[in-house]
């Protein structure tokens, strides 16, 4: 390392005649012979060295040219973190770098001066040595301290700024991601574009919540706000996040090409349908119409998300067993959205209130045209037993 | 070091001003003088801060009050005082006093905190405990009309107070809606304001709810 670094002091010094015979990188070997040659002129290196040993620190000082900004901007002992952090942790490795070819160089004075010692004038060694050791324990504080500040803000930060680009969007890129979501594509062969946000399918979750909440008002019932909205918000996250993960891993082993940001997306907006679906038969109460909502609706937002990862897949038999199982987990839930949550419902409200009332009796407009007699003997049956 | 020697600071960089953060908090001295008045004047003056906030509610003006001295008493009292009145729901099952009172306690709460860092994803410029502050506060005329139901309710439950109480919840979902509205949408970027607004708006559709499907027992 000696011999690679040209010795600072020794560029700039204007040679004196007794120092020229001096090579640049004295070996430790000839230090004896140019001790006695360097003595003579030591002392009149003194005062000269103090100025090229002052001089050769500028060329380490330009080095620490943001250490220097540091102190002469802030003019205080506190650490401004607004010139730190902005650069994302940059100035923090330059400080690394400096801190450690500090160290490397005063390894390597340490070597040079243990080996040419007697070189240099004790006085002359004071002072550098103050001088550097002074710089170093300043140094090595400030890295510490800002180290600190640094890695405190960072963890309080962080956690939101991953979130971040995923919520970048515009209102007309929203509304124009939803109307897609209703429009299957065309062209599976060749891989679709997926917008990986989080903003569009966490309101549309939290609608769908919204929506459940909204139908389960009905006139004469005692209604539990509480259970009922602990358990919409865990229907629809738990729909939104397990399938999302579940199709994920689906997708992981039938070697199709999906992210799991780009899968939440997709889902999230795949329950538009489900959102307009229930919504409008909350309101109008035709099991026919639902029917015909089901299909349509509910068949054209799972035809989109089918024919998206189809284009991602390769091979007959994972894109059967991908898009076979998305397909019935979207439409079952959106049955189970419209027929067994109000019972699950009924039932959480018959636990609470005790048996003095048949289940299935008082939300008759929920219980589907079709199961009907199966049900009616059911209760019959329950109602009998009761 | 040459360098650093050269910052000499008596000389170029004049070392002189005061070290007080001019943010508009208390100088120290004026902090030794609150700690020993009457406890009476220090509650009298958190109380005026937080009825000045109500009018700053009531009336929705454009003005940076209560995004500056933010608190949170005021949110507490108005969701303690709600979640109070919305409970008594049924007389039948005798646990249905505690959940219902926490249930309303953390979904007003977690629903603000969503709504707050929905706000800040999206690159808006407020705080976090500013945006608290805003939505809790923004409870207010949702609490006053919670008292109006519940008054008109004494009177009856036929469908002429079903329809009073549907008109009054709506016309109090719209005023906190709007309230809130012209506080958190200004420090949004403005093409974004849309997406800023609707989550706020499902929130207070989800007190609303809670509100209107309230039946005493």
């Amino acid at each position: 390392m000696a011999a690679a670094r040209p010795r600072p002091r020794e560029t700039v010094v204007p040679a004196p005649p007794p120092l020229s015979s001096h090579p640049p990188a004295p070996p430790l070997a000839s230090g004896t012979s140019q001790q006695s040659a360097a003595r003579p002129g030591s002392g009149t290196m003194s005062a000269p060295g103090a100025g090229a040993a002052g001089g050769g620190r500028s060329g380490t000082a330009a080095d620490w040219g943001g250490f220097e900004d540091n102190m002469q901007g802030g003019g205080s002992a506190v650490i401004d973190m607004e010139n730190m952090d902005d650069t994302s942790g940059s100035s923090f490795e330059d400080m690394g770098e400096m801190h450690q070819r500090m160290k490397e160089e005063e390894e390597e004075e340490a070597e040079g001066e243990a080996g040419a010692a007697e070189e240099e004038d004790g006085e002359f060694l004071g002072m550098k040595g103050l001088r550097g050791q002074l710089g170093r324990q300043v140094a090595d504080q400030m890295w510490q301290v800002g180290k600190r500040q640094a890695s405190r803000a960072f963890s309080l930060y962080a956690n939101i700024d991953i979130l971040r680009p995923y919520f970048d969007v515009e209102p007309v890129q929203v509304r124009a991601r939803l109307l897609e979501s209703m429009i299957p594509v065309k062209m599976i062969n060749f891989p679709q574009k997926i917008a990986g946000e989080l903003y569009g399918p966490l309101m549309l979750v939290f609608t769908l919540v919204a929506i459940l909440l909204h139908g389960m008002k009905t006139s004469d019932t005692i209604i539990r706000e509480g259970t009922l909205m602990g358990t919409a918000i865990g229907t629809c996250f738990g729909y939104w996040l397990g399938v999302s993960a579940f199709i994920y891993f689906l997708a992981y082993l039938c070697n199709a090409q999906i992210t799991m940001v780009q899968m939440l997306s997709l889902l999230g907006y795949g329950l538009f349908g489900h959102c307009i679906t229930l919504f409008v038969t909350y309101n109008i109460h035709f099991h026919s119409l639902f029917y015909i909502f089901w299909l349509v609706v509910g068949g054209l937002s799972t035809l989109r998300m089918v024919a998206v990862l189809v284009s991602r897949t390769v091979g007959h038999t994972q894109r059967l067993i991908l898009c076979g199982t998305l397909a019935a987990l979207h439409m079952l839930f959106l049955l189970y959205l419209h027929f067994a949550y109000h019972k699950v419902v009924e039932g959480i409200l018959d636990t609470l209130e005790g048996p003095n009332m048949p289940p299935f009796q008082r939300v008759a407009r929920d219980i589907p045209v079709v199961s009907n007699a199966v049900l009616n003997t059911t209760t019959k049956t329950v109602a009998l037993t009761l | 070091f040459a360098g650093l020697a050269d910052v000499s600071i008596s000389e170029e960089i004049p070392v002189e001003g005061q070290i007080t953060v001019p943010v508009g908090s208390h100088s120290p001295d004026e902090d030794g003088s609150t700690l020993d008045e009457p406890v009476r004047e220090t509650i009298m003056r958190d109380l005026k801060a937080v009825g000045k906030k109500f009018v700053h509610v009531l009336y929705p003006r454009k003005s940076s009050t209560l995004l500056r001295d933010w608190d949170l008493w005021g949110p507490l009292v108005l969701c303690v005082s709600l979640a109070l009145m919305l409970q008594g729901g049924s007389a039948d099952s005798k646990d249905d006093g505690g959940p219902q009172f926490a249930e309303v306690f953390v979904i007003i709460w977690f629903g603000a905190v969503v709504i707050t860092l929905n706000s800040k994803l999206l690159g808006g410029t407020i705080s976090f405990f500013q945006s608290l502050c805003v939505l809790g506060y923004c409870v207010l005329p949702l609490t006053v009309g919670m008292l109006v139901c519940r008054l008109v309710l004494l009177a009856g439950s036929g469908t002429i107070s079903f329809i009073i109480r549907l008109v009054v919840v709506l016309a109090m979902f719209a005023w906190s809606t709007l309230a809130s509205t012209a506080f958190l949408a200004d420090s949004q970027p403005p093409n974004r304001k849309a997406l800023v607004v609707y989550p706020i708006f499902l929130f207070y559709f989800v007190i609303s709810w809670m509100i209107l499907t309230f039946t005493p027992q």
